[in-house]
């Protein structure tokens, strides 16, 4: 795309207070930020010790050293946000942290009960925990890196259709490629394997494709209102206008239902469809697209057995209990989550490793059972309030890119939480999803550290005094605001 | 662009709303049917990870042990002379369940039962696993042993219950055929279920079933010191005289009632009631519950313990009853212990340890001693007598007849004297051609009662249609008791 982001929309909402009066410089609320991530390093330090000590493991000072190494990362990444985005929101990076630290020691718990176990098939377990850790550290690596070169987050939208396409092509490269680069693994042919890594191209595809949308849409934004026809009493902007969105999101859609990507699928299309209600104010868009998800989810239903699998472990996973492909992994997260009940097992204490899959898709099941009802339910919380001070940045961001980003970040990681935990608490059929920041894998993680470091971009340019804050014409009303036009900052 | 956002983050925030939610649903409310899902092996598997309580003999002896594993249940159970005391102390099996003490005591030796409350707390605050209780049980290992051997030397189906007359303790309950309950507590799941499979077939004679406790047989001639119990209390005595016609009929029918082969049982019209209790004449003892009535015959049983139906050892014990007596000629059946009489095991020999204690029925007992992990006492069972069922004279007048159908019996004596009542149930839809059950019933030494025993073997044993209880159970009962007196 080569024409620039348009004027952003003058709406300076409640940002507005700490921009309008020059020389005045807001507080960085770096400080809080580094209280609450110590407090969340405590937090992880002591779960490790729980598990350490439920599991029946001597304690070292060992601990001591792990706890002050995930502060130390984490310390890192602050220093980053503190040197190359002084502004950005306080609170996203300690949730982030505690998310990540949480999924580290649950994800060392579940190493310790298989810790030698056999399989049928001859191979031993896998501990992967350290692994994680060093995803963590080149997470945090990208999310430095990220911030101190996207300087703007609007720079981002320059490249829009370059971000469409390689996003696209990422997409569907474990598709075409051949088995023993793109292995096939439980069903799902989403990974590229090279050499002894494995990468889910799909989980960066994601977010390009979210850069290309937000910028298509903010580009052609003036479009949809001008041109276009009336339809059942909606404004469908011309085919022209919005055709390459529509491509792009129908292929990608395609693409990972065919990939058997359910989760991925559901998660991409709802993402879009906000984008696009946020994007042209038209609620109408959300009830076309929920009537197209219908159709395309009976449709799918009709057409796949994996899917109509899903939808019948969902209906009575018990009475599919001992089918291969069946209720068991479902009925042992609800089992664990019961019998867990309000308070838990404790962490280290109760029996989540029977659950299949228990330290990536159902790695909250293994939360609610072993901290309870309370600690799942902090959980959720801890997730909101990620999510809802992302949107917060993207409401008190200046431009309309920055927003639609934003916003859309914000509800991705909400709408992943909503789909995997859905899943796994029977409330919607199981997908096939990570948990944001807590699921054990390489791709999932890296891509939601580059999402992290989006948001924090976007917010800290939310938040921070305009630099040549120039004396605008006049000051409007405030009920006239929004129909002002603000020159977009140089 | 910010009222959608907004209206985004409302969104956001339903979705969050509905996951708490549901997890309320899951995790609160409807809880409980999820933990108790049969396929929820959570809460078994965390019985399993506690040590589970020992079963000791009543001289110290592990009968049920726990051994610590490698794998993910962390202790096997096991029992040491597994079938010898396999219907005392069931199985513990992860896919089966639980039997016997180990479910009757199950709270206890799984550490959750209430006594065990102060010693969980300190558990919690040291930080050590809480264990089980253990049980310490009345059995004496030579007595059971002696009860097991017997009643399997020759392959007999039956059961043997040996009580302290004084105390209610019981010294031996044996229940062939048993089981090995180390199969069933196995953590090799196949070999779990092939044990189960076998136990459960048909023709295997139903060893997993306590006969002692669950099985109800007819009474037979032993339910004849109860009609005499309560004709002396009806102020009859050991001379009041009876018919002793080798054959009556039946009051208001054509059927004949005859004595064993139809034999007299005396030289003239009448017999004393010690005669007819010694020789066992059924013409004498009909006529002697048709005088003593439905009524009287039925609370002299209730007072023996029959009609007991919340009885617990504590496991649970079938009920004895007499059967409905519709008319005379039930009465005469019902007082030859035929008809609808159906007794348990260990009742009957609850009805000998009254008799042998001078009339006082003495509550059974099983569990001498409740320990702590530590295995010291928490708890001991103390003997509780629950009725009279005889005057102390009566109870004299009973035995000494008893001591007499001893010697009738051909006893040669065990080295003290003893007083026993032998039976031969009919059973089967066709008495004459159903091989009997052969009963025998007994203490001793009878002046100075210390052990009573109630031996039952089914079919016969070797003996076939021409089985009593004289030749089949007695011998087993007195090898019993020997054990027990010479080994004091």
């Amino acid at each position: 795309m080569s024409s620039p982001v348009p004027t952003g929309e003058g709406s300076p909402g409640a940002s507005v207070a700490t921009n309008t009066s020059p020389g005045l410089r807001p507080p960085t609320r770096r400080g809080t930020e580094l209280v609450m991530l110590s407090f969340a390093a405590g937090l992880v330090t002591l779960a490790l010790i729980l598990v350490e000590l439920n599991q029946e493991r001597s304690l070292s000072l060992r601990i001591l050293y792990l706890g002050l190494a995930y502060l130390g990362l984490f310390a890192c990444a602050h220093l980053a946000v503190r040197r190359w985005a002084p502004y950005a929101d306080p609170a996203i990076l300690p949730c982030v942290a505690l998310l990540n630290g949480l999924g580290l020691v649950v994800i060392h718990r579940i190493d310790l009960a298989n810790e030698g176990t056999v399989f049928p098939d001859g191979s031993v377990w896998d501990p992967v925990a350290f692994k994680q850790v060093i995803w963590t550290a080149i997470g945090l690596l990208l999310f430095a890196a990220t911030l101190k070169f996207l300087t703007d987050h609007r720079m981002l939208a320059r490249f829009g259709y370059t971000f469409g396409l390689v996003g696209l092509v990422a997409l569907m490269l474990p598709g075409v490629l051949p088995g023993f680069i793109a292995p096939e693994i439980n069903g799902a042919k989403i990974w590229l394997r090279i050499g002894p890594l494995s990468i889910q191209p799909g989980e960066f595809a994601k977010i390009l494709l979210m850069v290309f949308f937000a910028a298509f849409l903010v580009s052609k934004r003036d479009l949809f209102t001008t041109a276009g026809r009336r339809f059942l009493g909606m404004d469908l902007p011309r085919a022209r206008d919005l055709g390459p969105l529509f491509a792009a999101w129908g292929v990608a859609v395609a693409v990972m239902v065919l990939q058997k990507d359910l989760g991925s699928s559901l998660l991409f299309f709802g993402i879009v469809l906000v984008l696009l209600y946020v994007a042209t104010e038209r609620a109408a868009w959300v009830v076309l697209g929920l009537g197209l998800f219908s159709g395309g989810a009976v449709v799918a239903w009709k057409l796949f057995t994996h899917v109509q699998q899903r939808v019948a472990n969902w209906q009575d996973p018990i009475a599919r209990y001992e089918k291969i492909g069946g209720g068991y992994q479902i009925s042992q997260s609800l089992f664990g989550l019961a019998t867990g009940g309000i308070g838990g097992a404790g962490l280290g204490a109760g029996r989540p490793e029977m659950i299949p899959e228990a330290n990536t898709d159902f790695i909250t099941a293994v939360i609610g059972e072993e901290l309870g009802f309370v600690g799942f339910a902090a959980l959720l919380l801890i997730y909101m309030i990620f999510a809802l001070r992302g949107l917060r940045s993207a409401i008190a961001v200046r431009d309309s890119f920055g927003k639609l980003l934003g916003g859309g970040l914000a509800f991705a990681v909400c709408f992943q939480v909503f789909i995997v935990v859905g899943g796994v608490t029977k409330l919607i059929p199981m997908t096939g999803i990570t948990a944001p920041f807590l699921s054990y894998g390489g791709s999932s993680l890296l891509a939601n550290y580059i999402l992290v470091a989006l948001l924090l971009r976007i917010s800290a340019s939310a938040r921070a005094p305009q630099r040549a804050p120039k004396p605008k014409p006049q000051q409007p009303a405030i009920a006239d605001q929004h129909t002002v036009m603000v020159e977009r900052p140089k | 662009m910010n009222t959608p956002l907004r209206r985004v983050g409302m969104a956001m925030m339903v979705m969050i709303l509905l996951l708490l939610g549901n997890a309320t649903w899951v995790q609160v409310i409807n809880a409980d049917e999820w933990r108790k899902n049969p396929y929820n092996r959570r809460v078994l598997l965390d019985e399993y990870a506690r040590k589970r309580g020992l079963i000791i003999a009543a001289d110290g002896t592990t009968i049920a042990d726990v051994k610590e594993t490698t794998d993910r249940l962390k202790f096997l159970r096991t029992y040491s002379n597994g079938p010898a005391y396999a219907p005392v102390t069931g199985y513990l099996s992860v896919t089966y369940g639980t039997s016997g003490m180990e479910r009757a005591e199950n709270d206890l030796l799984n550490g959750s039962d209430d006594r065990l409350f102060a010693r969980r707390i300190s558990a919690l605050i040291t930080g050590r696993d809480p264990v089980g209780g253990n049980v310490q049980l009345t059995l004496q290992p030579k007595v059971q042993q002696v009860a097991y051997d017997q009643l399997t030397a020759k392959g007999f189906t039956g059961s043997v219950v040996a009580i302290k007359p004084e105390t209610g303790e019981i010294l031996a309950m044996a229940s062939t055929p048993s089981y090995d309950p180390n199969l069933l507590a196995s953590h090799d799941a196949g070999e779990q279920a092939t044990a189960w499979k076998q136990l459960n077939a048909e023709g295997s004679n139903d060893p997993l079933v306590n006969r002692a406790t669950q099985a109800l047989y007819p009474a037979g001639s032993t339910l004849k010191v109860i009609v005499a119990a309560g004709a002396l209390a009806d102020g009859k005595n050991k001379d009041t005289q009876y018919t002793a016609a080798g054959t009556i009929k039946l009051p208001n029918t054509q059927t004949d009632l005859p004595n064993f082969n139809g034999t007299p049982c005396g030289p003239g019209q009448t017999v004393s009631m010690e005669t007819a209790l010694a020789k066992s004449c059924n013409t004498a003892f009909g006529e002697m519950a048709g005088q003593l009535g439905a009524n009287k015959l039925r609370r002299q049983a209730e007072k023996f313990g029959f009609n007991d139906p919340g009885l617990k050892v504590p496991l649970p014990v079938e009920t004895s009853t007499l059967g409905a007596i519709p008319d005379e000629a039930a009465l005469y059946q019902t007082g030859i212990g035929q008809r609808d009489v159906q007794i348990t095991p260990l009742e009957n020999a609850v009805v000998a340890a009254t008799i042998a204690n001078g009339g006082k029925r003495m509550q059974p007992y099983l569990v001498s001693k409740i320990l702590g992990p530590d295995l010291k006492g928490i708890e001991d069972t103390e003997p509780d007598e629950v009725e009279t069922a005889m005057s102390k004279d009566n109870a004299a007048a009973l035995r000494d007849m008893m001591i007499q159908s001893e010697i009738n019996t051909g006893g040669q004596g065990i080295g003290v004297q003893v007083a026993s009542k032998t039976g031969t149930a009919e059973h089967g839809n066709d008495p004459l051609k159903t091989k009997p059950h052969a009963w025998y019933i007994a203490f001793a030494p009878a002046q100075k009662p210390e052990i009573a025993i109630a031996v039952i073997v089914e079919d016969g044993g070797d003996r076939g249609l021409g089985a009593t209880g004289g030749k089949v159970a007695a011998p087993i009962g007195r090898a019993v008791m020997n054990a027990y007196l010479a080994g004091r």
